[in-house]
């Protein structure tokens, strides 16, 4: 190995990223416009749910268990006659969901059957949505309940108050877990995509076959790839933490020092998939359609980054194990919103490492200066 | 001590899907240049990758300084230093970076390396470009510049792969004598090549045809083999084309090409000219005659098409330029280009790399609208009304652009279809290029799979059914062995006598003696119009009193340089 030789690959390479406009998309654009977008555009808190209210009891009770939901930041209430009225305004999608308020309403005050007094329909083709109906209304539901009980003293209910208090994310800004999330995505297109295609770049113009005609060995090219590509990596997720922290205010409650190792073992593994990919290619073309789909799709969708992976099938889970992003996505969470959890980032750090060396092992082993 | 370089012993290679070559035996002596030649897919790239260890041979050995292929990579790059066919340029790197990336990567320093890149950059003349990015360099450039960087550090063994290919003939002839200048210093180099003319002076050649070694010793030997064969009918005052179909036929011809005003042709036994009613003299047999021959003879067979297609005409002049300009930006790339193209004629453009040949051409067939100036089709604007105009137009790109996946008859279909074909007219078209072109057992195979020759025959059928009354066809045998071109050119010389107009570019100068009337362009600008035979007669000098037609190119351009200097100085 020659250092001389390194460094006048990686001098080349700087040029060359300098000079190629996709580089400068991929590293500083994108990023960008997904923070933008995960900033401002998305969205997963929910207030002033359209709902329908239908009242068959209209005693005391009933109205003043409707006052209560109408008071309620969390909806926008509209009353009917009944359930058949609000159905072609579910169908539009106008109301999210209905609550009926029976008859017998009052009745279980004597009762002693302790089933739900009221009924909760919600549009079940927009599950998220359905489930937020479903618990904020039980949510209004038992605050009243336990009013009633602290006011009335309901024989056989004991006076409990419940006030809920969220840890780590307490405003329930969605922003703030959504953020440090979209920094896994970044830096797996970075690592991945934008080496991929810059390796396949070099087979597909004969740079690669005029290189290893030369002195030049394959670790040589590796290493001139893996560290200029290291270095831009390093240099978005810079630009990405200041707009995180300074513009949209992301709390980071872990430590820097932290951060960095925890990112630079995650840059580590996707230059490694990057390196598989374009060896495995050795076409553009490919190389940007497989990482598409083994890179930035999984980290978008498998990571946890917004679709939980408890609430995925068993299968599913089961993938999401070999993926380096999902772990990389729940140390970010953490170090932004929790603090240093040292026991975490280690499971963490070192299911990244498996996987990025599993990457450069195979790489090398199925890589020659051979072109067949 | 033993002066072969290299040593290649019986070796063979297999691929998944095919043997790319079999059982080649030759030896590569110090300080020599070996013309590796062969039409493409005959093996050469192969054969040159083998000997720069980077493919291992499937049996056989090959030993280069004496290092085996198969061992330790680092004792061959030590010695070669190797060009591929797409030069591993970095394009968005200057020439200088290119330049200081390979020295650094060849370990040449210091001292050493200025000088090294003094040189370079003498020879190469690209001294005045070292700011330049490669990738907006010329393609004669380009190649120049590859070859630059391949020889920051002096290798013993140079290995170029198709260095001229696509590169004009002033660039050929620059790279052909820095790399002469080369072997004074005992660099052994193998040039492979698909230009005949440039086999033609190698000194010793390395002749390969579908993976198998046909020839390998000194080029005249290999000429003798044609040694009183070759033949030129000349005044002739009948129809060219005809005596070269009517002559074909004859049992003991087995070349025959058109050649400016004259027939030149190529028989089976020495001094046994065949018995035509024209006048018929000897003539210098060249290398191109002996790799036909070897080859086993030019396709006989007459185009079917002088029989099936019939084009009418009532015009006398079919393709109009008339000061046709075009601009990008600040850069002229051409300017006031005037020509008229005969009925039944064909026409070529001829012109180095970026001087404006292929702007022309697209703007006389539609594809680029120019700043200035107007074109006519059949009497019909281009610029006023692009569809008709375009209708009367049949086009061949360079490359077949041919739908590689799917098969030979839905590329026709498409085609034909795209060309405003349909119901029995479509049908009874499609059915004639099959017959014509022998077709038929392809009919289900898909475009990509089909050897050279017929991707060929589909390309022109698929330009021609719907009858055209002008034929473009852009580098059309770019890459082509010449017994393809020679089959190409039948077709092309049967389909002008039925009265279609062709219009061709080319870097070929054989394919350009076949032209009527050639147009030469050079920086922008049209410097010369007329047969291949005035141009010869133009570029005439006392060294150089009959000179071929590559000669003339070559010397028109300089002439212009001249008298340009001249009159700025």
């Amino acid at each position: 190995m020659s250092p001389r030789r390194i460094k006048a690959l990686i001098i080349k390479e700087f040029h060359q990223i300098r000079r190629d406009p996709s580089s400068f998309l991929i590293s500083v654009v994108l990023p960008l416009i997904l923070l933008f977008v995960y900033g401002f555009g998305v969205s997963l808190d929910l207030d002033h749910l359209r709902i329908g209210l239908v009242l068959e009891d209209t005693s005391p009770d009933a109205q003043d268990f409707a006052r209560s939901l109408i008071n309620s930041p969390y909806f926008e209430v509209h009353f009917g006659k009944s359930l058949k009225e609000f159905e072609p305004l579910i169908v539009r999608g106008k109301i999210r969901g209905v609550v009926v308020v029976p008859t017998y309403f009052s009745a279980f005050r004597y009762g002693t059957d302790k089933i739900a007094p009221i009924q909760v329909i919600a549009d079940g083709s927009e599950p998220n949505t359905a489930s937020f109906v479903q618990n904020y209304v039980n949510g209004a539901f038992q605050s009243w309940l336990s009013i009633q009980q602290s006011s009335n003293n309901i024989a056989g209910l004991a006076p409990v108050s419940i006030a809920s208090r969220y840890w780590y994310n307490e405003e329930l800004e969605s922003r703030n877990f959504l953020i440090p999330g979209s920094l896994a995505i970044i830096m797996a297109l970075i690592g991945t995509m934008l080496t991929a295609l810059v390796v396949a770049r070099e087979w597909e113009r004969g740079t690669m076959e005029a290189l290893l005609s030369t002195k030049v060995t394959i670790t040589e090219i590796i290493i001139g790839k893996l560290i200029p590509y290291f270095i831009l990596g390093w240099l978005t997720m810079i630009m990405c933490m200041v707009v995180a922290i300074f513009f949209y205010e992301v709390p980071f409650r872990g430590s820097l020092i932290a951060f960095s190792i925890v990112a630079s073992c995650f840059l580590f593994s996707s230059l490694g998939m990057g390196l598989f990919i374009s060896t495995v290619s050795k076409n553009q073309f490919v190389a940007g359609q497989i990482s598409m789909f083994t890179a930035f799709l999984p980290a978008f969708m498998l990571s946890g980054f917004i679709f939980e992976i408890t609430s995925m099938p068993k299968i599913i889970q089961y993938v999401t194990y070999i993926l380096a992003p999902r772990y990389f996505v729940s140390a970010l969470q953490t170090l932004f919103l929790v603090g240093n959890v040292w026991s975490l980032f280690v499971i963490d750090i070192a299911m990244i490492l498996l996987i990025g060396t599993a990457f450069f092992l195979i790489t090398a082993k199925i890589s020659s200066r051979r072109l067949e | 001590m033993n002066s072969a370089l290299v040593e290649i012993n019986d070796v063979s290679k297999k691929f998944d899907l095919f043997t790319a070559l079999k059982n080649i035996q030759a030896t590569i002596p110090k300080g020599k240049l070996i013309g590796l030649v062969g039409p493409d897919g005959s093996g050469k790239t192969t054969l040159i990758r083998l000997i720069a260890s980077l493919l291992v041979p499937t049996s056989g050995d090959i030993l280069v300084g004496g290092f085996n292929t198969r061992g330790d990579p680092s004792n061959i790059t030590n010695l070669i230093s190797y060009m591929p066919q797409k030069f591993g340029l970095y394009e968005d790197l200057t020439v200088m970076q290119n330049l200081n990336l390979y020295a650094d990567i060849q370990g040449v320093l210091g001292e050493e390396r200025e000088e090294a890149f003094k040189r370079l950059l003498g020879f190469t003349r690209l001294q005045p470009f070292t700011d330049r990015l490669a990738g907006a360099l010329s393609g004669g450039m380009k190649q120049k510049l590859g070859l630059a960087c391949t020889l920051v550090r002096k290798p013993q063994l140079l290995l170029l792969d198709e260095p001229s290919v696509g590169v004009d003939p002033i660039s050929r002839r620059e790279l052909w004598k820095m790399v002469q200048d080369l072997l004074k210093e005992d660099i052994s180099v193998v040039w492979s090549t698909a230009y005949l003319d440039e086999a033609e002076k190698c000194e010793t050649i390395l002749l390969l045809s579908e993976g198998n070694l046909l020839f390998y010793g000194p080029t005249h030997k290999l000429t003798e083999r044609v040694e009183e064969r070759a033949y030129l009918i000349t005044d002739i005052h009948e129809n060219k084309r005809q005596i070269l179909e009517d002559i074909m036929a004859h049992p003991s011809v087995i070349d025959g090409t058109i050649q400016g005003k004259d027939v030149r042709l190529v028989v089976k036994d020495k001094k046994t000219p065949p018995q035509v009613p024209f006048k018929i003299v000897p003539t210098k047999p060249r290398f191109e005659d002996a790799f036909i021959d070897i080859l086993g003879g030019a396709p006989k067979e007459a185009s079917k098409l002088a029989k099936t297609i019939k084009i009418e005409t009532s015009r006398d002049i079919l393709v109009e330029a008339e000061g046709l300009t075009k601009r990008f930006g600040s850069f002229t790339a051409a300017q006031d280009i005037t020509f008229k193209i005969q009925a039944g004629e064909i026409f070529g453009l001829l012109g180095p790399n970026g001087a404006g040949k292929s702007t022309t051409f697209k703007m006389l067939c539609g594809l680029l609208k120019p700043t200035l100036g107007t074109s006519f089709v059949n009497g019909v604007s281009l610029q006023k009304a692009p569809g008709e105009a375009r209708a009367q137009i049949g086009y061949m790109a360079q490359k077949f652009s041919l739908y590689g996946n799917l098969s030979v008859l839905q590329n026709m279909q498409f085609f034909s279809g795209a060309y405003n074909l349909f119901g029995k007219e479509q049908k009874d078209a499609i059915d004639q290029m099959i017959e014509t072109f022998h077709l038929q057992p392809y009919l289900h195979q898909s475009a990509e799979t089909l050897p050279l020759g017929f991707k060929q025959r589909l390309a022109l059928s698929c330009a021609i059914m719907h009858r055209p009354k002008v034929l473009f066809l852009d580098e059309p045998t770019s890459g082509v062995d010449p017994i393809t071109r020679r089959e190409f050119w039948s077709h092309i010389n049967g389909l002008v006598q039925r009265g279609m107009t062709v219009m061709v570019t080319t870097h070929f100068m054989d394919e350009a003696e076949y032209c009527d009337r050639i147009a030469l362009i050079y920086q922008s600008k049209m410097i010369a119009l007329g047969t291949p035979d005035d141009l010869k007669e133009k570029a005439a000098t006392p060294q150089i009193p009959f000179p071929t037609l590559e000669d003339a190119f070559v010397g028109l351009i300089e002439q212009y340089d001249k008298e340009r200097n001249n009159v700025s100085s």
